[in-house]
């Protein structure tokens, strides 16, 4: 059962979110190389499942009853780690091994290396079709587990994204959950220029699927859609997320040509400065 | 001679040899898993019958899982069920599945070390009449290059049934090829199946003067293999014939065990030369390290019998298995070429 959100569960996610983000920043500058822009355009809903929505233990990651949040788009895993580890999933200074040699957190998540990574996930269009196997071994089993996968628009340019649409217009999982991260960018630009994804819903709708549409950003809005998929039995729902990449540091945000690359140290000052001050509203502590 | 240890089909050189589908042995096993361990689930990508799923679809309905034709929504699924303490057996032809999925399964199933079971049927050429689309000469290859996976390529209808048996015992992903026709029973329900190792099928009757030839057979050639060691007997000639049932891991120290005793080594597989189970043998021998570790370092040339950088064709199989030099006649012409080279 998710709960509601009062205004100051809001306050604490919001706040979670913008550490998140820190992290996110910190961590891709110590690596000198990943993903900036959708991470951050995920952090909101991030701080919304491992702070609100996610049945879990951080101490007992491989809890049988856990809910599973399975990520498709494994390249937006820094989100993931930062996140994990402000849950208490492991220490927040092993963020800063992301990306190098004997780290656990592999630039790309695999999942024997790192307790609480459901999947190995980064080639896209994957992420579906095993939430559909960890969904469907919970139903064989008769646990109570949620399953949640998140996915990029970009990857719905994948045909194994649709391969696994159509299996679940035939046989609707009830306890599974996808969110699509609409923030319209893909490596080569937009997607409505690289490849058109839109009408994204109709397309949804006609296999069957049951599909809400949602403001990333908005923590109260996301959540309540969650909630709303709980009383859809009858099929798998889809929530449609619009975001805004690289959210929080005005430079990055809507900008394709973030979506691969990591800051430097001045625009890493630049945008924790931002995240610090919310953008100027507040003083900075570093100021 | 047939070695007597191993309990084989005596009538194996029989005119009416008994001949049984090796997907078969893959059929009867699942029905046997599906009564024995509840976790046991079967998918398939719209190819029920011909990779006689069909038993287990009937008696386990919700065990089994259709798929359509969609080979990577297939490994995807399996991949997640077997991380969710199921053990997901994905039944399609090799040529897709592992051939078009390939790297679904690298990352979902492989990497991700899930307990996924990989049949591909309808391997090698003697998939016959289909033509070169859905003979799959390429599945060892492209399989065994993977860390943290077992190769099986089972020789009859019983080795089939003993290997799907046996890689439900084990967690994490296996691959183990299939063939759709009838081929000749070599084996016995008695005979053990000993996952990993080279077994001699074929031992010579003397141990003499190292002029002896070694035949190491994968699949249904076996069966050639064996066909050539009997008519060699009766000339006279000597060989080992060795069942190559487990491609990965190799039984490295069974090879060098044989080729320290022989002149020449041929390799018989359905399948390319490149990549397969031949070029693991090879790679095996030309090991430095694996030389060192056995203490032999002069080793005998190779002669690799197989699809030779070519596509096969239509056709039936003993026509096919002719023509692209994987019957008993290539297995001697070998053999008798070493022998000539003295």
């Amino acid at each position: 059962m998710i709960e509601e959100l009062h205004d100051e569960k809001v306050k604490f996610l919001e706040e979670k979110a913008n550490e998140i983000r820190q992290l996110i920043i910190e961590m891709l500058l110590e690596a000198g190389s990943g993903h900036s822009a959708g991470p951050l355009g995920m952090a909101d809903i991030f701080s919304a499942f491992y702070f609100h929505i996610l049945r879990h233990d951080p101490q007992n990651p491989d809890w049988p009853d856990r809910d599973r949040l399975i990520l498709s788009n494994g390249h937006i895993c820094p989100v993931r780690y930062a996140a994990m580890a402000l849950a208490g999933y492991f220490p927040i200074e092993e963020l800063k091994t992301l990306r190098k040699i004997d780290s656990r957190l592999q630039g790309h998540p695999h999942r024997t290396t790192l307790p609480g990574v459901e999947t190995s996930s980064g080639p896209l269009g994957e992420g579906i079709s095993q939430a559909i196997g960890i969904a469907y071994a919970g139903i064989l089993d008769k646990k109570d587990y949620h399953v949640y996968c998140l996915t990029s628009d970009g990857e719905h340019q994948e045909g194994n994204t649709w391969e696994a649409y159509m299996w679940l217009g035939k046989n609707p999982l009830p306890n599974l959950t996808i969110i699509i991260d609409r923030n319209y960018i893909q490596i080569d630009g937009v997607t409505e220029d690289v490849m058109p994804l839109e009408p994204l819903k109709q397309k949804l709708e006609s296999f069957g699927l049951h599909v809400l549409e949602v403001d990333g950003h908005n923590i109260r809005s996301f959540v309540d859609a969650i909630r709303e998929t709980k009383s859809e039995w009858r099929r798998t729902s889809v929530i449609i997320a619009y975001t805004i990449p690289g959210k929080g540091v005005s430079f990055m945000e809507k900008k394709f040509e973030w979506h691969g690359k990591p800051p430097n140290k001045e625009e890493a000052k630049k945008a924790l400065d931002e995240l610090r001050t919310l953008g100027g509203k507040i003083i900075s502590e570093h100021q | 001679m047939l070695n007597p240890k191993l309990k084989l089909n005596p009538k194996i050189f029989d005119q009416e040899v008994e001949q049984k589908p090796i997907r078969d042995g893959y059929g009867d096993a699942l029905v046997e898993l599906g009564e024995k361990n509840p976790n046991v689930v079967v998918l398939t990508a719209d190819l029920t019958e011909s990779t006689r799923s069909n038993k287990f679809a009937e008696k386990f309905p919700q065990r089994f899982i259709e798929c359509g034709v969609a080979e990577q929504n297939m490994a995807g699924i399996a991949a997640g069920l077997g991380v969710s303490g199921k053990i997901a057996f994905i039944s399609s032809y090799a040529a897709f599945s592992p051939g078009k999925n390939w790297e679904t399964i690298r990352t979902t199933i492989v990497y991700n070390d899930s307990n996924v079971k990989i049949a591909g049927h309808h391997s090698g050429i003697v998939t016959g009449p289909d033509g070169a689309t859905h003979q799959a000469t390429e599945d060892i290859a492209i399989t065994r290059c993977w860390p943290n996976i077992r190769v099986i390529s089972p020789c009859d209808y019983w080795e089939a049934k003993k290997a799907t048996l046996y890689s439900a015992e084990v967690y994490g992903p296996f691959y183990i090829r299939y063939v759709r026709d009838k081929t000749p029973i070599i084996t016995t329900e008695e005979t053990p199946f000993r996952f990993g190792k080279i077994e001699e099928f074929w031992v010579p009757q003397t141990n003499a003067d190292k002029n002896l030839v070694a035949v190491f057979a994968t699949g249904h050639l076996v069966y050639q293999a064996l066909l050539a060691a009997k008519d060699l007997e009766e000339e006279g000639i000597d060989v080992y014939v060795l069942n190559v049932h487990t491609i990965k891991p190799l039984d490295v120290e069974k090879i060098f065990e044989i080729t320290k005793k022989v002149k020449g080594i041929i390799t018989l597989e359905d399948h390319q030369v490149q990549g397969g189970m031949g070029s693991a043998i090879g790679e095996a021998l030309m090991n430095i390290d694996f030389q060192r570790q056995y203490g032999f370092f002069s080793i005998p040339p190779i002669k690799f019998l197989g699809l030779q950088n070519t596509f096969a064709e239509s056709g039936n199989p003993d026509e096919l298995i002719q023509k692209y030099g994987m019957n008993k006649e290539a297995v001697k012409r070998a053999v008798y070429e070493f022998l000539n080279a003295n």
